[in-house]
């Protein structure tokens, strides 16, 4: 199994009595797996994704990412099953403001010394990027943006993609069009996806959808 | 991973030059200044080893005769008793247009390192061309270029250890050049005497002994000043740090996402803070290296002006040219290195403790609660009790300048919070809606310009208290002169010959003659001059008494009392009536206290008869002349009695001479002053730009509801114009407190003397147009740059906000 959380128990302290986000969520996700992580907001869909993705800790609870148990392991050891098993795409994009767009693509294969210039070139051609290498985040569309944020991601050919709202910037047609590059990678590089969004139009394009709700999984 | 990682950080640079330039500039800027200040101190004090060096005087002690020079008998007579001593002759002579110090040693008998003319000492020299005529003289280089063509001097050879203005050769030629022959001035006493050798007080009771430690007078009297200037260094240093911690924290900030992205794609936060402190530790070294390079050009620039301080203040010879020592290069690199490191702390902690999922948006550096503004003013007020506490309770210059630290670093603390609560007050004030708003967003941009504002103040409060001390100064120096300087010329001879036929001379051409006669004599144990003065009206008329008892004068007439001057009076505590030992075994009352700006030394003054009675052998060679026709009468001194041009000075020469040294003194404070005030321009210049990148999102709600670009350039300006004034308002209560611990305290301990303390509005107000041009010049580039951003830029904050 590709991803594997089991009685995951997540609070956060809001200044009186704790939140309890998560309460006891066990998921699975399998090689080649596209799962759709829904629920109303505030329900801990991204909660959840920060902690498959090995960017926060659970308070309960056991993760098991590419057969890593990640509970336990301190910021050297999470630090680098992000870097060599996932591929995270943020809502916000997140790109590097400073590197143009062939610099931003090769960042976390290069990160991960996992670099593959023939695979760039083809990513960036998938993505239709080519004509836009040398350019700046700033100088780019919203829907540019995150073309470059999921090239970076998959530049590095991860076990599993993550992705947080990857379309909640984007127009419709460009959310369409971005979805559908990325589920075509996806299979490509026969990652698994964990994709996090409100759009069940997006979640019916996955293989399978998991609602989050009140702190559990439906 | 750490090279990839390393690649996206700097690239942050690449695409943002200024601000690598702000920081490289600040940082280099600080390490300039301190650099230079710490140049200069050491080029003066490896000088002062130097003049000490001449005759281990650090090591050996010496014997002399405070009624004069020691005969060759007595010299003989402690030979014969086993006393091992060398014989030193030292005087002044002209030679060309320079008064050259000659210094004779006896080369055979002389201790171990005395002759140290060179690096390599004693064995360099070829002594028989030295004992043998024409001998030989030691000078330092610049002293045998300016000798070149000066007769009379032996064959000159570099001497790298000796002081400018000085040469050093063989007694027997010194004795030919000064024709002082078988003078001795003073004896070294060599280490490892006889123990069965005859008591001195048997053989030589009218010898003193000077011990080793109260040779290097010079680096005592010069420390203060050179604290002096240190402080000034560190003020400058630390306006500079202000510069760097802006820019370094601004760095940071905008690269939070970037740090945050970079974490979240796997790079360990040890690692991620492993590489800041790599790049930053490059970029101090880079930019330590060129602050040295500018160090030493401003030192190389201010030297000349330091010298003539030293010498105006304390008669101490420092050369005006720099030499290179790479210990203080290294130490410079260093003190930016910790500057740096210093500057950067705060953000790295920050970047250290940010959580992995906190919020990328650069808004922390740019923001600051009511809260931290409160504690910044309270920790401000907790730093000026402590100075005055320090202040109150302890002494010394340490004391003086706890006072100054806690004063100046306590008002900048204090100042954002005083800023925010004007800015309150005018938005409470506002009509209009721009003016609501004009005064808010000043508001807000205050926690981002607060560093700049900060730098600011404190250079305007160093200038204004530099000023005032100045000027004060300046005040009191020219009324003193005018009391001190009453005879309308003043006449120097060559000998006692002269002396006596000018007396004769004057009798009936002058309305009073005024004979001076000074004797140098150990006052308290330190180094001083005893002078005799004729009774008459111009002294009890016009001398600048600052306290005396009841007839003074007469006391000192009569030779029943002295006068002091106020520098001994502090130093020793000591007031009407109480002794004061003028020399071994001559115990006087002080009958009055004069003011003596500009002398180093203590000095006593006593009845002319007195000291004449004291010291027979000294001639009148110094002279006040009261006249009505001082043009006429210094006509007839040169081209009828035949004096020297040189020998004769009317009283406005010596003012204008005396003014020209009191100017160059304070050179170096000034250009330091206008160099801090640069800085701290360039300090707002920085913020500004800075701010500049993040000012967008906050303008262009303005801009979208109605007001148009140039108009929110000319707000931008306004503000700026605003601040700096607010700023300089703050400045001046704090800068005249400052300039009353200077003149009260800090110039007390390091001088002697204790000045009244004048006020000069002009000069604030010049001030204020000048922090008022800089916060112009500074806004001028951000504002221009605004009033010609493109709509659409304004648009892409409304569509692409994230």
């Amino acid at each position: 199994m590709l991803v594997e959380a089991k009685g995951v128990r997540k609070r956060y302290s809001t200044g009186g009595d704790p939140l309890t986000v998560l309460d006891g969520v066990s998921l699975q996700l399998a090689e080649g797996e596209t799962l759709a992580l829904t629920g109303e907001s505030g329900s801990g869909k991204s909660t959840l994704l920060h902690l498959l993705a090995a960017l926060d800790t659970p308070d309960e609870g056991t993760i098991r990412l590419d057969g890593v148990q990640l509970v336990g392991l301190d910021d050297a050891g999470l630090a680098a099953q992000r870097r060599q098993t996932v591929g995270l795409v943020f809502q916000q994009f997140n790109l590097i403001p400073a590197l143009d767009v062939r610099a931003n693509l090769a960042f976390q294969a290069r990160l991960a010394g996992r670099h593959d210039a023939a695979w760039q070139g083809h990513l960036a051609e998938r993505l239709g990027l080519t004509d836009c290498l040398g350019r700046y985040p700033e100088q780019l569309s919203g829907g540019q943006q995150q073309r470059v944020a999921i090239g970076r991601a998959l530049a590095a050919r991860p076990r599993v993609l993550m992705a947080d709202e990857p379309t909640g910037n984007l127009d419709e047609a460009s959310a369409d069009a971005v979805m559908g590059l990325m589920l075509d990678l996806v299979a490509e590089t026969r990652a698994g996806l964990l994709m996090v969004t409100h759009s069940s139009l997006l979640a019916g394009r996955l293989s399978r959808r998991a609602h989050l709700s009140g702190g559990h999984l439906a | 991973m750490r090279g990839v990682a390393l690649t996206a950080l700097l690239a942050h640079w690449r695409r943002r030059p200024g601000q690598l330039a702000t920081l490289v500039i600040g940082l280099a800027l600080a390490t300039a200044l301190w650099s230079a200040v710490q140049a200069i101190n050491a080029e003066a004090r490896a000088s002062y080893d130097r003049a000490s060096g001449r005759l281990g005087q650090g090591a050996y002690e010496t014997l002399t005769d405070p009624s004069g020079s020691i005969a060759l008998e007595t010299f003989v007579s402690l030979r014969r008793a086993g006393w091992l001593v060398s014989p030193v002759l030292e005087g002044r002579m002209m030679a060309g247009e320079m008064r050259l110090l000659v210094t004779g040693v006896e080369v055979l008998t002389a201790p171990p390192g005395t002759l140290a003319v060179t690096p390599g000492g004693a064995d360099d020299i070829d002594l028989v061309a030295l004992i043998s005529s024409p001998g030989l003289g030691f000078a330092a280089p610049e002293t045998i270029d300016r000798l070149d063509g000066a007769d009379r001097l032996p064959p000159l050879r570099p001497g790298a250890l000796v002081p400018p203005g000085q040469m050093v050769t063989d007694i027997g030629t010194a004795e030919r050049l000064l024709d002082r022959r078988g003078e001795i001035t003073a004896l070294v006493v060599l280490p490892d005497q006889p123990r069965n050798r005859a008591p001195l007080s048997a053989i030589a009771p009218n010898l003193v002994v000077n011990p080793a430690q109260q040779q290097g007078d010079m680096a005592r009297l010069t420390n203060s000043f050179h604290l002096n200037l240190t402080a000034f260094g560190l003020l400058s240093f630390a306006v500079g740090l202000f510069i760097v911690h802006g820019a370094i924290g601004l760095a940071f900030e905008q690269r939070r996402a970037t740090c945050r992205t970079l974490r979240a794609l796997g790079l360990p936060a040890r690692d991620l803070m492993g590489l800041l402190l790599v790049e930053l530790l490059v970029l101090a070294v880079i930019a330590g290296g060129i602050g040295i390079v500018l160090g030493y050009a401003i030192a190389g620039a201010l030297l000349p002006d330091v010298a003539a301080t030293l010498h105006g203040l304390y008669g101490a010879r420092v050369p005006g040219t720099l030499s290179f020592d790479p210990v203080w290069a290294v130490t410079g690199l260093a003190i930016a290195v910790a500057g740096a490191v210093i500057a950067a702390g705060q953000a790295l902690w920050r970047v250290r403790t940010m959580p992995l999922l906190a919020s990328a948006q650069p808004r922390a550096w740019a923001t600051v609660s009511a809260v931290l503004l409160r504690r910044q003013a309270i920790a401000g007020a907790g730093l000026i009790a402590a100075g005055c506490a320090t202040a109150w309770m302890a002494q010394g210059l340490i004391a003086g300048f706890a006072l100054l630290a806690g004063l100046l670093l306590g008002a900048a603390l204090m100042l954002p919070a005083g800023l925010a609560t004007v800015l309150a007050l005018g938005a409470r004030a506002a009509r209009t809606a721009e003016g609501q708003w004009f005064w808010a967003d000043t508001r807000q941009q205050l926690p981002g310009l607060s560093l700049a504002l900060m730098a600011l103040l404190l250079a305007l409060v160093a200038n204004i208290g530099v000023s005032t001390m100045v000027g004060s100064f300046r005040l009191t120096f020219t009324g003193w002169l005018d009391q001190r300087l009453a005879a309308e010329l003043y006449v120097t001879v060559a000998d006692a010959g002269e002396s006596a036929r000018l007396e004769t001379w004057l009798d009936s051409r002058a309305d009073a003659v005024l004979p001076v006669i000074t004797v140098d004599s150990p006052i308290e144990g330190a180094p001083g001059e005893v002078m005799g003065v004729a009774d008459h009206g111009t002294y009890r008329d016009t001398w600048p008494l600052l306290t005396a008892r009841d007839g003074a004068w007469d006391e000192l007439a009569a030779g029943r009392a002295t006068l002091i001057n106020e520098q001994l009076a502090r130093r020793e505590g000591l007031a009407p009536g109480d002794p004061v030992r003028l020399a071994p075994g001559w115990t006087m009352p002080v009958a009055g206290i004069y003011s003596d700006y500009g002398n180093p030394m203590n000095q006593a003054m006593v009845s002319l008869d007195l000291l004449e009675t004291r010291y027979p052998d000294r001639p009148r060679l110094s002279f006040g002349l009261r006249t009505d026709d001082p043009e006429a009468l210094a006509e007839a001194l040169r081209a009828d009695f035949g004096l020297d041009a040189a020998a004769v000075v009317d009283q406005a020469t010596i003012k204008r001479v005396s003014l020209e040294v009191f100017e160059r003194t304070f050179t170096v404070t000034g250009t330091l002053n206008v160099l801090t005030l640069a800085v701290a321009g360039f300090a707002i210049l920085t913020a500004l730009l800075t701010l500049a990148s993040l000012r967008l999102p906050q303008l262009a709600p303005a801009w979208a509801l109605g007001i148009t670009r140039k108009r929110l350039a000319r707000l931008e300006l306004m503000r700026s114009l605003a601040l700096a004034a607010f700023t300089f308002i703050a400045a001046v209560p704090v800068g005249l407190a400052l300039a009353w611990s200077l003149l009260a305290v800090v110039n007390v301990e390091a001088f002697g003397w204790r000045l009244p303390m004048h006020l000069f509005p002009m000069q604030w107000l010049v001030l204020l147009v000048l922090a008022l041009a800089a916060a112009a010049l500074a806004t001028a580039l951000p504002a221009r740059h605004l009033a010609r951003t493109a709509p659409a830029d304004f648009l892409k904050v409304f569509s692409n906000e994230r």
